[in-house]
């Protein structure tokens, strides 16, 4: 949550600046997370692009397969549980993070990695299931929009998983400086905002469809 | 609309500028058309109560308050005067709020999807942009032409317009309104001539290659007579438009002459329309898409 | 498949003869060019103070050569266009056979707006507003150096396609099912795509970078309501760009599944829906023509003010009326297609929203007349391009709110009406806003003043021009002559196309002349030099640096009581100040990371669009790769030692008290 108010903070603009102001040095970590958070703000009206276009495609199936038809909810369950664990173990690693716990920081940005793989993995899986059973996305634009809209998700988290490992090395080889704990706070961002995505995928893809 | 009237006198001599606008927007031959000319002349009067002033104020300022001219008042610090900010928000607010309401009844009076009231029986003519030519289908004549529209002067036309492949648009400038022609949707003008005449049709909408040619001649013929004469005339020298014919008009070329079809297969545009349609599970599955903008749109004829 | 994907020697149009002219003059140039760079032994300089430069006002310039560059190449498409429709009338078919002249037009509109225009604004941007709230670089200066290099990345395809393969024959909307496989089969959209995806990623990249420095790095005392005019006016710009442009990138993307992929996203078949790349499109398109127009307001603002010597009238109402704009231009994307057949009250909706955006703007109007009202006004040429704007953008502004009206807009959508419209708006707003700038800041950035008789010529070229060119094409849309036709048969039309011909060759020569303009300034930049940074006896804080600004703009960072700082600091005495000592000053250094990773992209980008699927891997591999180095890499930044800053400020400070005695 720091880092949250670290980001608001910074809408109070120019006082933070009277501080630093001494050192004619500029507080470049608090302008990172506050970057970072436009940032995310740039991604979700990305998502919420896709979103709209599934919203206006998802009952186009073209004869074929609709949600029902596909989606099997204890699957995309375990594959929901797998983030969420990831996200609350990410908070471990950034408690541990801020305690200077080098070693606890590791082991749970490594846990956090395994279960963001496993998401990862089970994707592919189900994408690949889909597709062997002549339902890729070519099919319809209810598959098109469908592919789309949970694939860019996907690639979000895989992105968040080789920047996990660049910071992994990076921890291991300088340790928890000012400049890896503002990396690191940013990754966490994007990962609990890649989470809240697919709350949001979950419920309007598998839940609503599947109903 | 009554500020009709009050404009006459000033669109007059705007119109007599305009004279040279010989079979365009200007010189409309149709209802809509007239009114959308009448439309477009009000509210550039009332925009120019505020247009002149302020490009007159631009070049007098200017030329009061330039450099070196120290007989004027000098105010290096004046930056806010409550009077001037509400006449200056007011001014504009109060002409956008008259053009507000005078684009909201407009733009209700001119929807093209209503036919016209008080004008008699509508002549149906269905109309499919192809690549690069316009097909017109007479369902009620049962005949079909290629880049001519024959229909009689004073009797409304509905067009059920759609297209074979890429977006056109449906435009007769001198009767007024145009409207897109899309793939796999219908969408509808309802059109009026008030005198006869050939006009000026085509597709204003960019299509590819071909588009320059995407031309057709509109005629309004002076009785209803004359255009059953002309309906004959097509029965007795076309051939016949069927599926597979339609297949081999459908393919892209540019510049064709008019052509008649003597005969059409009974469902012909709905079959054009649903082409793209046929493999979905569920019928209405297009109504869905975009639910506020084309909800009234995209409908098969069975809603008809 | 090939090792080479789709390209063969039959891409290279062999038999266009113009194409051909115009490869082998661009050849020679850019041999002539090099030549001379390795003549006088300036490769060194160029790479290591230009190409990997961070430095905002570097970056500016460059943004601003760009830009330059791209309006001769917009402006040749455009009167090529001219021309075509000038010779081919009452049936003859002209020198442009259609497939090339659909790609001009295409490539005109792309080139213009997003080639040009924005670059332009941004690099005003870059150069100008650090300086204007007393900050000593950007928020993230290596992101700056990589936005640039994306945006010319982009730049760079476009034009390569007119060389290798084709460009895209849709109209700059592109809108699907043309844009599609089936339609157009070739190179030319996915061009198209991808020289606007990677611009699109520099420009959202570049406003996430404006916003992080606007709201964490104003000096002390500037609060958000002391920002000068323009850095607000950039502000909003940079919200609807971080707002709209994620839009863009997620229809190109989608366009390019649908083509790479055969996905069914706006496809006539199995339940694709075009219409929703309309809505898309516009949803980012409408609020784009903002994000030009807000920041060249931003520059009248300060144009007037500077040289009527009076602060600007109404700032509050020109602060909110900007942000009124900004927040209704996200509301009215639905008046670019009224009539794709929605229902009357939708469209009468979205008209009346359209209409309401003119409020705010008359409100400025007004607030730009009430600034010269009791002023002390130089007409200069910032001032001329002002002034032209005033007269030109009022009638724009007027046949705008003609075209939003549903009922009107049925008979003249599409038409050369609206081309004449929205040229007036973009020409006679943003175009003349940023040339007003570009005379404004020119000392600024380069440290002499531009010649004020060739920048007149320029100015009356231009503004008697634009009427000639497209007075006429007002009257072509009544006539009932729509937009993108490759020839024309109809006698009435032709004197209106001879005109407007014509009237583009008096822009040719407003062109011209600002290049003799350059020249002439560049020759006489002892006699036009700035010597004390504050040629205009400006208001904000840029005036207060020297001209070109110190690498660190600023010293020490001002202490703001006022909007206008500048004036205040002047008149309390604290211009042109010495410190008694300074601070050590921490700054980033250069790096080679932007450029690098812009061009494995780019080269990604290429490969993309000739399917050449092994050098695409390794294109993106390589951004990926040089990306994580950069970050690896912890030497980034250096301190100024006050030594150095002592020489520096002593030297124009004492320049610039002996200037404003003497």
């Amino acid at each position: 949550m720091s880092t949250i108010s670290a980001g608001l903070d910074t809408l109070n603009g120019a006082h933070g600046h009277v501080d630093a102001h001494d050192h004619e040095h500029h507080d470049t970590g608090g302008n990172t997370v506050f970057g970072f958070w436009l940032y995310l703000m740039t991604d979700c009206l990305l998502f919420a692009s896709f979103f709209a276009t599934y919203a206006v495609l998802f009952m186009n199936t073209a004869g074929g397969v609709s949600g029902k038809d596909i989606f099997e909810l204890d699957f995309v369950a375990v594959e929901t549980a797998a983030l969420l664990l990831s996200s609350i173990t990410f908070g471990f690693a950034m408690i541990s993070a801020h305690g200077q716990k080098k070693a606890a920081t590791l082991t749970w940005l490594l846990v956090t990695f395994a279960f963001g793989a496993v998401f990862i993995g089970m994707e592919v899986y189900e994408f690949h299931h889909l597709i062997a059973h002549g339902n890729g996305p070519q099919q319809s634009a209810f598959l098109t929009s469908f592919f789309s809209l949970v694939g860019l998700h996907g690639l979000h988290v895989t992105a968040g998983l080789i920047w996990m490992t660049v910071l992994m090395i990076e921890v291991v080889r300088r340790g928890l400086n000012p400049q890896t704990v503002t990396r690191l706070s940013c990754l966490s961002l994007f990962w609990h905002f890649l989470d809240v995505v697919w709350i949001c995928v979950f419920t309007v893809v598998y839940l609503m469809g599947a109903m | 609309m009554s500020i009709r009237n009050l404009c006459n006198i000033a669109l007059a001599s705007l119109v007599l500028a305009l004279s040279g606008c010989k079979g365009g927007v200007l010189d409309p031959k149709g209802q809509i058309g007239v009114d959308e000319k009448y439309l477009i002349i009000v509210a550039t009067v009332l925009m120019l109560i505020v247009v002149i002033p302020v490009i007159a104020m631009t070049i007098y300022f200017a030329w009061k308050y330039r450099d070196g001219r120290d007989q004027e008042i000098y105010a290096p610090k004046w930056a806010h005067s409550n009077k001037i900010e509400a006449v200056v928000w007011t001014i504009p607010i109060i002409i956008v709020a008259i053009l507000g309401v005078i684009t909201w009844q407009s733009t209700q009076q001119l929807d093209p999807y209503k036919p016209l009231e008080g004008k008699g029986k509508h002549l149906t003519v269905e109309v499919v942009s192809l690549n690069w030519k316009w097909l017109f289908i007479y369902p009620e004549q049962g005949i079909a032409t290629v880049n001519e529209l024959v229909f009689p002067a004073k009797v409304p036309v509905q067009y059920k317009i759609t297209s074979e492949s890429t977006m056109n648009s449906f435009f007769i400038p001198q009767l007024g309104s145009q409207i897109y022609s899309m793939a796999g949707m219908e969408t509808k003008l309802h059109l009026i001539a008030d005198e006869p005449g050939t006009f000026k049709g085509f597709s204003a909408n960019y299509s590819g290659a071909g588009f320059t040619g995407m031309k057709f001649d509109a005629i309004a013929t002076a009785t209803e007579a004359d255009f059953d004469a002309w309906v004959n005339k097509v029965k007795n020298t076309g051939s016949a438009l069927t599926k597979q014919s339609y297949v081999e008009l459908a393919k892209p070329s540019e510049y064709d002459p008019v052509k008649y079809y003597a005969s059409v297969d009974k469902d012909m545009f709905h079959s054009i329309v649903m082409k793209y349609m046929q493999a979905h599970g569920s019928h209405g599955a297009m109504q869905h898409a975009m639910p506020e903008h084309s909800a009234h749109k995209k409908h098969s004829e069975d809603e008809e | 498949m090939s090792l080479l994907g789709k390209l063969t020697l039959d891409a290279i149009p062999f038999h266009e003869p113009i194409i051909m002219v115009t490869m082998t003059v661009v050849a020679v140039l850019g041999l002539l060019v090099a030549g001379l760079v390795t003549k006088y032994k300036k490769w060194g300089v160029i790479w290591h103070d230009w190409i990997t430069s961070i430095d905002h006002k570097r970056l500016g310039v460059m943004y601003i050569i760009l830009a330059l560059i791209m309006l001769f190449r917009g402006f040749a498409d455009a009167i090529m266009m001219r021309l075509q429709l000038a010779m081919a009338t009452g049936g003859a078919s002209g020198y442009l056979p259609p497939e090339h002249y659909d790609q001009i037009f295409t490539a005109h509109g792309v080139i213009m707006i997003i080639f040009m225009a924005m670059p332009f604004m941004i690099g005003l941007m870059n150069i100008i507003l650090p300086l204007q709230i007393g900050a000593r670089d950007v928020a993230f200066p290596f992101l700056n150096n990589l936005s640039f290099w994306l945006t010319a990345g982009g730049a760079i395809l476009i034009n390569i396609s007119l060389f290798f393969g084709e460009f895209a024959k849709t109209g700059w909307v592109a809108y699907p099912p043309l844009s599609e496989l089936s339609f157009s089969p070739g190179v030319g959209v996915d061009y198209y795509i991808w020289a606007l995806q990677i611009s699109g990623l520099g420009t959202l990249l570049t406003s996430v970078n404006f916003l992080a420095t606007v709201f964490k790095m104003r000096a002390p005392g500037m609060t958000l309501m002391k920002m000068p005019i323009f850095t607000w006016a950039c502000t909003w710009a940079n919200i609807l760009i971080a707002a709209s442009f994620p839009i863009l990138t997620a229809v190109l993307a989608m366009l390019t599944l649908d083509r790479y992929l055969d996905f069914h996203f706006f496809t006539n078949e199995l339940g694709g829906n075009a219409m929703m790349y309309i809505n898309l499109f516009w949803a980012w398109g409408h609020p784009e023509v903002y994000i030009l127009i807000l920041p060249a307001f931003g520059i009248f603002s300060e144009v007037i003010s500077t040289f009527a010597g009076k602060r600007l009238f109404g700032y509050k109402s020109m602060v909110y009326a900007s942000g009124a704009i900004s927040i209704l231009g996200f509301i009215v994307w639905l008046h670019h297609f009224f009539t794709m057949g929605s229902s009357a009250n939708v469209n009468a909706f979205f008209g009346v929203m359209t209409m309401v955006i003119a409020v705010p703007t008359g409100v400025k109007l007004f607030n730009w007349l009430f600034t010269m009202y009791r002023g002390r006004l130089r007409i200069t040429v910032p001032v001329l391009w002002t002034l032209g704007f005033m007269v030109t953008f009022t009638i724009g502004g007027m046949t705008g709110v003609l075209l939003a009206i549903p009922g009107a807009d049925y008979v003249l959508h599409n038409s050369l009406f609206l081309i004449a419209h929205f040229h007036n708006t973009i020409i006679g707003g943003a175009v003349f806003g940023y040339l007003a700038g570009f005379a404004f800041w020119f000392p600024k950035a380069m440290g002499f003043k531009l010649d004020e008789s060739w920048g007149r010529r320029s100015f009356w070229c231009w503004l008697i021009g634009f009427f000639v060119a497209f007075m006429p094409l007002y009257v072509l849309g009544f006539l009932g002559m729509t937009r993108r036709l490759n020839h024309t048969n109809n006698p009435d039309w032709n004197i209106w196309l001879y005109i407007a011909a014509g009237g583009a060759v008096i822009i040719m020569f407003g062109i011209l002349f600002q290049v003799v303009q350059l020249v002439v300034s560049f020759k006489n930049r002892e006699q036009l030099d700035d010597t004390t940074g504050d040629p205009w006896n400006g208001h904000t804080l840029e005036w207060a640096s020297a001209s070109p600004p110190q690498y660190y703009n600023f010293a020490k960072i001002p202490h703001v009581d006022d909007i206008d700082a500048w004036t205040d600091m002047k008149e309390k005495g604290l211009a042109y100040k010495q410190e008694a000592s300074y601070s050590p000053i921490h700054m980033p250094k250069n790096t080679s990371a932007g450029v690098l990773m812009s061009a494995a992209l780019t080269t990604f980008c290429f490969a993309m669009i000739w399917h050449i699927w092994w050098l695409a891997a390794f294109g993106l591999l390589g951004a990926i790769v040089v990306f994580i180095k950069r970050c690896y890499t912890s030497d980034v930044d250096y301190y100024v030692q006050p030594d150095e800053i002592v020489e520096l400020e002593t030297a124009h400070n004492t320049a610039a008290t002996k200037e404003v005695n003497a």
